[in-house]
């Protein structure tokens, strides 16, 4: 069965083309939208790797991504940050909330599935 | 203390105002022309019984030879040397600069307000650039579009074959957002634009009321009518000013109305003419509290008083709402003063009056009389703590022997020769390294 990465992302196009991406590469990509929630989808799906937008309707990347690392079970989840702004503030801030990797906006394609795999393969 | 070379100077000024001859005023201090001469030339220092011959003979007050209005000049060029590599003995020389060459003084002291005038306009542009929530809005949905179409075009631009299908669907993606981003530019660009007519008056709002201030004086006779308009008053006075600093304005003007409104200046004159400038008199004699008093008694037109006064209001957190320096005490333009002053002691001790005199060390040190009292800006709220802001009257007050201590005070602690003071928060410019040491 092939590994499972969860893309929570609000902007349609961005879904579109990182989902396209990483299927031709052999993944099954699920996806979801609302940041309020996404920590239960989380839970439900058990992904293998997850991408997480900062910018969320509902919930900072930033909270989720602490509530997951809280959670025991999805301490160690593989979690790949996208933000839109890329100061190194923002940065730090991902890094202290226990994220794995980070991407800034507007990103290549070829970056993120190397992350991507990367992080599948630790 | 520094080193007054300015006396000389302003010996020559007197004498030919006063349309003396060099050997004529010589004579009459019984010294010769030549030893004048280099005293005029600031070659020569002089004080003592020689000083006061010489002043008797123009019909000056000593005081005036030696305490000249150059306090705010050799400030700001003080500042103006501050974090540089300056010599300390070149430091020292900022009042025989300032003599000997006035014009380039000024010239050097208005650059040094031009540079302190443009940082604080880079600050105002860098905070907008990193808090202006439209900005940060219309940035994220840009990089967003950005990267959306960056990752479809990628894919079609790769090598490999893609779904007739896939590619109609990013062919679109695309389409649309280009559409999407050039509607963000174009507003984020009209945005922009508009924010720079803003960004022209970046002068701090304060600065801009203060050279209001310096404009007119403190005394405005058009808010001291019966029914005064405020609002005239603040289209009149307004007029060019950004909106924060239109806003201030109208906070103070408002303010000055109602004090007028209660202290009428006739009475006020009759209570000066009376007993002086002395807030307590008039408070009682209005039943008001001491901080309009002493609002008052800067608002009065300077003939009234015996001697012009100055007013600092600060707010809870020490910063200065409220500026009017007298030439011999001087308040800083930005931040606040020296944690000595009353104005802010005042505001551990709320409603209890200071009353002290002061000598700002900086310079030839005129005395002053501060009156200070932190009052609450509001009424008292069930369960509500109340705000407090400190008033301090600044009062010019002779030299001469007296029993009341008086305090050493500075204007900031980069300009303040007090070896040691358990206020400094930050070291002087003033110091030789030794004294500096901690």
């Amino acid at each position: 069965m092939s590994k499972q990465v969860l893309l929570i992302e609000d902007e349609p196009n961005i879904i579109e083309a990182i989902s396209f991406i990483l299927s031709r590469d052999g993944w099954t990509v699920k996806t979801h939208s609302n940041g309020a929630d996404a920590v239960d989808i989380v839970r439900e799906r058990q992904p293998d790797v997850v991408i997480l937008d900062v910018m969320l309707p509902g919930k900072s990347g930033y909270d989720i991504l602490r509530e997951l690392r809280e959670d025991p079970d999805n301490a160690n989840l593989p979690i790949l940050m996208l933000t839109a702004r890329g100061q190194t503030k923002d940065r730090e801030i991902a890094e202290r909330a226990g994220c794995d990797a980070f991407m800034t906006k507007p990103f290549s394609n070829a970056d993120v599935l190397e992350t991507v795999r990367s992080l599948a393969a630790k | 203390m520094p080193r007054d070379t300015l006396t000389g100077s302003r010996i020559r000024e007197r004498r030919v105002m006063a349309g003396l001859k060099q050997s004529e005023l010589a004579k009459r201090a019984d010294i010769s022309p030549s030893y004048l001469n280099l005293i005029e030339h600031n070659r020569r220092r002089i004080g003592g019984k020689l000083l006061v011959d010489i002043a008797h003979a123009l019909g000056v007050e000593p005081a005036s030879l030696t305490e000249g209005a150059e306090t705010t000049l050799l400030t700001t060029l003080r500042e103006a040397a501050t974090d540089t590599e300056m010599t300390e003995a070149e430091f020292a020389r900022v009042e025989e600069f300032a003599g000997r060459f006035p014009g380039w003084a000024a010239l050097l002291a208005n650059s040094q307000r031009r540079i302190e005038t443009l940082q604080r306009s880079v600050e105002a542009l860098t905070d907008r650039l990193t808090h202006d929530p439209h900005l940060a809005a219309s940035l994220h949905e840009m990089l967003s579009t950005v990267t959306a179409i960056r990752s479809a075009a990628s894919i079609l631009a790769e090598p490999g074959d893609i779904e007739p299908e896939w590619q109609r669907r990013f062919n679109r993606n695309i389409y649309e957002d280009s559409a999407r981003l050039a509607d963000t530019s174009r507003s984020l660009a009209q945005y922009l634009e508009e924010a720079d007519t803003e960004a022209s008056e970046t002068n701090a709002p304060q600065d801009e009321v203060d050279a209001v201030f310096q404009r007119v004086g403190f005394h405005l006779p058009a808010l001291e009518m019966p029914g005064a308009s405020v609002d005239a008053v603040l289209e009149d006075l307004g007029q060019g000013l950004s909106q924060s600093a239109r806003w201030l304005l109208h906070r103070i003007l408002s303010r000055y109305a109602e004090d007028a409104k209660r202290l009428p200046l006739s009475d006020c004159a009759d209570v000066v003419a009376a007993q002086g400038s002395d807030p307590l008199a008039l408070a009682q004699r209005f039943g008001c509290d001491a901080a309009r008093a002493m609002r008052r008694l800067a608002q009065l037109p300077d003939d009234l008083l015996p001697e012009p006064v100055g007013l600092a209001i600060c707010d809870g957190s020490g910063v200065t709402t409220f500026r009017k320096p007298l030439p011999e005490f001087p308040l800083p333009r930005l931040g606040a003063g020296c944690a000595l002053w009353p104005l802010y002691r005042a505001l551990a001790r709320p409603m209890m009056l200071y009353s002290e005199l002061l000598e700002q060390s900086a310079r030839a040190a005129a005395r002053h009389r501060t009156i200070a009292i932190a009052q609450p800006t509001g009424p008292a709220r069930l369960g509500e703590d109340v705000l407090f802001e400190s008033h301090m009257l600044i009062v010019p007050e002779p030299k001469r022997d007296t029993a009341e201590p008086i305090r050493q005070v500075g204007l900031t602690c980069r300009i303040c020769p007090h070896p040691s003071c358990d206020a400094r928060r930050e070291p002087s410019i003033m110091l030789t390294p030794e004294q500096r040491k901690f």
